[in-house]
């Protein structure tokens, strides 16, 4: 349903009724800024000493902080790539095998599956971290150390469930005929999957993968809570353990990470606005693999 | 399992601190959701941009985050608060995003013909909004807000791991740093604690769903 349904074009009453309570509106919302700035100021929360190492170039520590802020976005968008490469690969592979074994061998897939979809990505983290570095298994030589596959591991049991649903979603919502056809012609249940039915499923949920980058890429910062690792948000808290200015450092990470997880939403909406125009992909299937798609998809911490 | 044992009532502490935590902040986050949705529909732009701000501010940005803004950024404004406290406002800022968007997409999957009827049949954007598309929309919007809120659950381990404590997680915490107790029993139990919300939640919701929906 289109919105304006809804209500009709304001007329001249009211759009005077828009505009007067627009004012009043704006001037308590003005009268709100003003309490918060003052209150602000009065704790000296705009004083360059406070701003200054983040925005003024000249500042000493300016190139430092800066530093360690480009630091803690690769270490997040690597930690993110990592954990979504092998969460889709781990994902695909358990949505094909739940599709293609029979009801009992499907059993221990649906146990995996709701099993780590219900637990607090911070505890798979926690998990991925600390308990397998108890328990002897041991990362460390591994590119990258102990602490960054922990968290990819703890990530990517997380993602790759999700990651089934979708995909399992998505070979769903494709029409009978392409599986039928496809047997038809003489291809294997194997071929089938692979060459038809695969493609056209990722190409389905792909608005749904984009999508769920951005919670993989939140999620990243969880591992402030588990163990040191030099990702966004953790060098965010570093930085204002030094310089003693919280909110000016957790604005400008806040910024950041807005920019880049609202970058990758526009890019899944693009994607899913192109496939529907396209008509490879048809609307109604695009929508009924929305419906049918696990609803967990874009939550996240 | 015996660790887990010994200090099963610590882990039910823990338990229902983390249950406290979800319920104060899923009353939270469905009014001001609901509240945030209607602003995404509603016929005054300012509205409209307000809420696509919130939503886009609080979708894109780690919970984690959030509540280290409530922590530091409110005692800034001269709100001084217990940590409890930061943290729930956290969790309903949060999640009030993606209640807010279970809503609106919900509204948007109410045909439009509903809605032109109850235009064309002389109810305001108020009325068909409460009468005609609300009701049929709150049945769809039930299973999205289901997971939303067991996930506001799994949530409550963020709130608890930033500083918060006394939740089941802050529990295994204790228990392993504090009391340096091995790490692998301790966090099952607490995994055990989480699922035996999620789980049962998720199979109730699947009925829930079933029963709802709404054939179209």
């Amino acid at each position: 349903m289109s919105e304006p349904v809804l209500y009709d074009a304001q007329g001249p009453r009211a759009r005077r009724r828009t505009l007067i309570g627009t004012v009043v509106g704006v001037l308590l919302l003005a009268l709100l800024v003003f309490v918060v700035v003052r209150r602000l100021d009065d704790r000296d929360q705009f004083s360059m000493e406070k701003w200054g190492p983040l925005i003024d170039p000249s500042n000493e520590a300016f190139d430092a902080v800066w530093r360690l802020i480009r630091e803690g976005i690769v270490n997040t968008l690597k930690a993110a790539a990592v954990a979504m490469v092998l969460s889709v690969v781990l994902g695909t592979l358990i949505a094909v095998a739940r599709l293609s074994l029979g009801r009992v061998g499907r059993i221990p897939l649906i146990g995996l599956v709701e099993l780590f979809r219900g637990l607090p990505v911070v505890v798979l983290v926690y998990f991925g971290v600390r308990v397998l570095d108890d328990v002897g298994v041991d990362l460390s030589g591994l590119p990258g150390g102990q602490v960054f596959w922990g968290l990819v591991i703890g990530l990517t049991a997380y993602n790759m469930v999700v990651f089934a649903e979708v995909i399992r979603a998505g070979v769903a919502s494709l029409p009978r005929g392409q599986r039928e056809g496809a047997l038809a012609t003489g291809l294997t249940n194997g071929q089938t999957m692979r060459i038809v039915l695969l493609p056209q499923a990722f190409r389905v949920m792909l608005p749904a993968i984009i999508s769920q980058l951005v919670v993989v890429l939140k999620d990243t910062s969880l591992v402030t809570f588990v163990a040191n690792f030099d990702e966004l948000l953790s060098q965010g808290e570093s930085i204002q353990r030094n310089l003693d200015n919280p909110i000016q450092v957790f604005v400008v990470i806040a910024v950041l990470y807005i920019a880049i997880n609202y970058t990758l939403g526009r890019l899944a909406q693009f994607i899913q606005a192109r496939q529907a125009r396209s008509g490879r992909v048809s609307g109604t299937t695009v929508a009924t693999a929305a419906a049918t798609g696990p609803a967990h998809v874009g939550q996240g911490a | 399992m015996s660790p887990v044992l010994d200090n099963l009532d610590l882990y039910v502490e823990g338990f229902l601190t983390s249950l406290g935590i979800c319920l104060l902040a899923m009353v939270g986050s469905l009014l001001l959701g609901v509240v945030i949705a209607a602003c995404r529909v509603s016929p005054v732009p300012p509205l409209r941009a307000f809420g696509l701000f919130w939503v886009t501010t609080f979708r894109n940005t780690p919970l984690s985050l959030v509540l280290f803004f409530c922590a530091f950024g409110l005692p800034e404004l001269g709100i001084n608060a217990s940590f409890y406290a930061f943290g729930i406002t956290g969790l309903i800022l949060y999640t009030s995003a993606f209640v807010a968007e279970a809503v609106r997409s919900g509204i948007n999957s109410v045909p439009a013909g509903q809605a032109e009827a109850s235009r064309s049949l002389g109810l305001t954007f108020g009325q068909s909004l409460r009468h005609v598309v609300l009701p049929q929309a709150l049945r769809t919007v039930v299973p999205p807000l289901g997971s939303v809120v067991i996930a506001m659950f799994k949530n409550s381990a963020v709130v608890g791991a930033f500083g918060v404590g006394g939740d089941l997680w802050s529990t295994g915490q204790t228990l392993t740093s504090a009391r340096g107790l091995e790490t692998l029993p301790i966090f099952v139990g607490v995994a055990l604690g989480y699922l035996a919300i999620t789980l049962p939640a998720g199979a109730l919701l699947q009925l829930v769903e079933r029963k709802v929906a709404i054939a179209r």
